[in-house]
């Protein structure tokens, strides 16, 4: 455990980074490819959190994703668009080794987190987790109090006790997830007597609980009405700051509001074999892929035109 | 007997109620042409469909009839002991004749009630240790879906074979492939003891306790198993956090019901050297001291009293009371099933 950790630890990003200005030298050691040229914008060039590098995953013979490439930038929202099946939930999931826990998927390719390769063998798949957080698509509150559930993470990975220390880290997270008005009286009631949206929002709250480096959200608001959705948006926007976000979502205003970068995904049917594989088709920042993508694919699909 | 024609006349006239009502909605509807043209089709469906209901109902009406029958049946003969002596017969011990006043039933009482903590202390942490590492830890292999197929044919071995297994392992010196000993066993246990048929009940639940704790472990949501990994959580503390507590009302179901099978046993008792008679000592019920002592349990007093009824008839009423006690320990633990299973499904969710 300990020697995996210093691994991790090597890929942590040091506070200095957090202030230091975007062309500091340790992106560069890390990334020895220059940027592509379509990130030669004026915007500074943050930090690569991970670099995913010819990615397929496989669940038993069917390759649900084939050879994505691309990088996801330090406190930037990168968004994941595309048709049902198109293996976006299925990447997301590489993300933080959750596709361990599916016997039959298999992950090709190099999928790295601030260099650091997150399938080595040395790499531990909870110490991952611990520092890359997620929301999954259906709210998944634990069947205990609105507290256990934010305390859950702090207390198995040994960041506190209960007791005040605890109940700050309770407080912050919930006030981070814009949940604390709502929910301070009751922090003993169960979760589940909350509403849809405040249960996608205490899942929230309890993935920053554990203070990580990273917040995987797969479809956080398509169970949401519009209000929910826009409070769960203002607070990505707010987290972005602290956090680098990578979400998954169908809706496409969502992508054009919310993120920096998209990533479009397509299915391919293979006519010889008749499977079909996602591809990602084509990954630039979030202006471009809404107002002139280079791929035809991507303008159909934004563009509702998608057969 | 006038109770029981009360319950039967009733039950025939609700049965007959329900049936005409249904028949009389069928028949309306369709005098006033709420189907229209196809009213012929849905007057005959809801005849078969009132057919069905009378007929489930008669069967359920038909099982309970009997049950009904056989418990006032076997209350009304205990009576006599029961109501005029309770204590003395909870408190008394096997006796010769039936109209000894010292007769009574503790030291089953006790025999069946050690098997009852023996089974629960063994086959609840073994089986449910199994099942938690069949349903988490396993690979799926050919192996362990060998495993899980014999688990559940042992779960219908009859009885008296595990009677055999105990009497194999815990009551004679035996010794298998002619080099590993079992002697050590039968020291540990003291050969026909209560510790050996309770030892002997264990395994004879055990598939029971497994089966019913798997499918309860494997009921706990995939969305709960993944949201306690998503925050970081290694494998033990999900299993602590989430399994256990999600699949507890479960697997104690399932435990407290494969105990009162265990209680209410014979035939493997009779085989580990369960005794009907002359037991010398009668020691109170927490009293651990008897565990390697000769034993006899409730069923067996059962067994016994019945078979000496032909010589003394008042056995007959003395055995109808000592089911009677029997039934209300089973009961006891259904309820305390039914209770226990109804706290934690409440405190979790
Ligand atoms: N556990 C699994 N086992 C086998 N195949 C799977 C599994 N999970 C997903 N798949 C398959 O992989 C492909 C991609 O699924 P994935 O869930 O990643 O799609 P998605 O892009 O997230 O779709 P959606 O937008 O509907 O959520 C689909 O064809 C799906 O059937
Ligand atoms: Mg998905």
């Amino acid at each position: 455990m300990s020697s995996t950790a210093t691994i991790l630890d090597a890929a942590k990003p040091i506070p200095e980074r957090l202030v230091m200005p975007a062309t500091d030298h340790l992106v560069d050691s890390l990334d020895p490819e220059p940027h592509p040229p379509d990130d030669a914008e004026d915007l500074p060039t943050a930090a690569v959190v991970f670099d995913v590098d010819a990615v397929s995953v496989y669940y038993g013979e069917f390759r649900a994703v084939q050879d994505a490439s691309l990088k996801v930038h330090e406190h930037e929202i990168t968004a994941f668009i595309g048709p049902s099946g198109c293996g976006k939930t299925t990447l997301l999931r590489c993300f933080n080794r959750m596709n361990d826990l599916i016997s039959s998927a298999r992950v090709t390719g190099s999928l790295c987190y601030y260099g650091v390769d997150l399938y080595n063998p040395q790499v531990d798949a909870v110490e991952v987790r611990r520092r890359i957080g997620m929301v999954f698509q259906k709210p998944n509150p634990f069947p205990k109090s609105i507290k256990d559930n934010v305390a859950y993470g702090p207390k198995v990975a040994g960041l506190a006790k209960k007791g005040p220390a605890m109940d700050d880290i309770v407080e912050n997270s919930l006030r981070k997830a814009a949940l604390w008005d709502e929910v301070k009286d009751r922090l003993n009631d169960n979760a589940l007597g909350l509403s849809g949206g405040q249960q996608q929002r205490l899942c929230i709250a309890r993935a920053i609980a554990t203070d990580p480096d990273v917040l995987l959200m797969d479809e956080p608001c398509s169970a949401l009405d519009p209000i929910a959705t826009t409070r769960i948006e203002e607070l990505m926007h707010d987290l972005k700051t602290d956090y680098s976000i990578v979400i998954v979502t169908h809706n496409m205003q969502q992508a054009a509001r919310v993120s920096d970068r998209t990533a479009f995904f397509s299915v391919e049917v293979n006519a010889d074999s008749d499977s079909r594989t996602g591809i990602l088709v084509e990954y630039d920042f979030t202006q471009h892929i809404f107002s002139n993508p280079s791929d035809e694919r991507t303008e159909n699909y934004v563009t509702g035109r998608f057969g | 007997m006038i109770v029981l024609l009360l319950v039967f006349v009733s039950s025939i006239e609700r049965a007959v109620m329900a049936f005409t009502t249904v028949g009389a909605v069928a028949r309306g509807g369709a005098r006033r042409g709420l189907v229209g043209t196809s009213g012929f089709a849905k007057l005959r469906t809801d005849i078969a469909g009132g057919l069905f209901k009378f007929l489930i109902l008669s069967a359920l009406l038909a099982s309970l009839l009997i049950l009904g029958v056989l418990l006032i049946d076997t209350i009304v003969s205990g009576w006599s002991q029961l109501s005029t002596r309770f204590w003395d017969f909870l408190n008394g011990s096997l006796r010769s004749r039936s109209i000894d006043d010292r007769l009574g039933v503790q030291q089953g009482l006790y025999g069946s009630f050690w098997i009852g903590a023996i089974v629960a202390c063994t086959a609840f942490p073994i089986g449910v240790g199994a099942a938690i590492y069949l349903e988490e830890y396993a690979l799926r292999s050919r192996l362990t879906a060998t495993l899980e197929l014999v688990i559940r044919n042992l779960a219908g071995v009859p009885s008296v074979v595990y009677g055999l297994l105990g009497l194999f392992l815990f009551v004679e010196r035996n010794t298998i492939f002619g080099f590993i000993g079992l002697g050590w066993l039968v020291d540990a246990t003291g050969g026909r003891s209560v510790l050996s048929a309770g030892l002997t009940l264990s395994v004879l639940v055990l598939p029971i306790v497994i089966i019913t704790a798997q499918e309860a472990v494997r009921a706990v949501p995939v969305q709960l198993k993944e949201g306690a990994y998503g925050l970081g959580a290694t494998k033990s503390e999900m299993v602590r956090t989430q399994v256990l507590p999600y699949a507890a009302p479960g697997i104690l179901t399932g435990t407290l019901l494969a105990m009162s099978r265990a209680i209410g046993e014979a035939a493997p008792l009779i085989l580990v050297g369960a005794i009907s008679g002359g037991l010398t000592n009668n020691p109170e019920l927490w009293d651990a001291s008897a565990l390697r002592e000769k034993f006899t349990a409730l069923p067996i007093i059962i067994v016994e009293w019945v078979s000496e009824r032909g010589r003394d008839p008042g056995f007959a009423d003395a055995a109808a009371a000592a089911i009677v006690v029997l039934l209300a320990l089973v009961l006891l633990l259904n309820m305390t099933a039914i209770l226990l299973r109804n706290y934690f499904e409440r405190k979790r969710d």
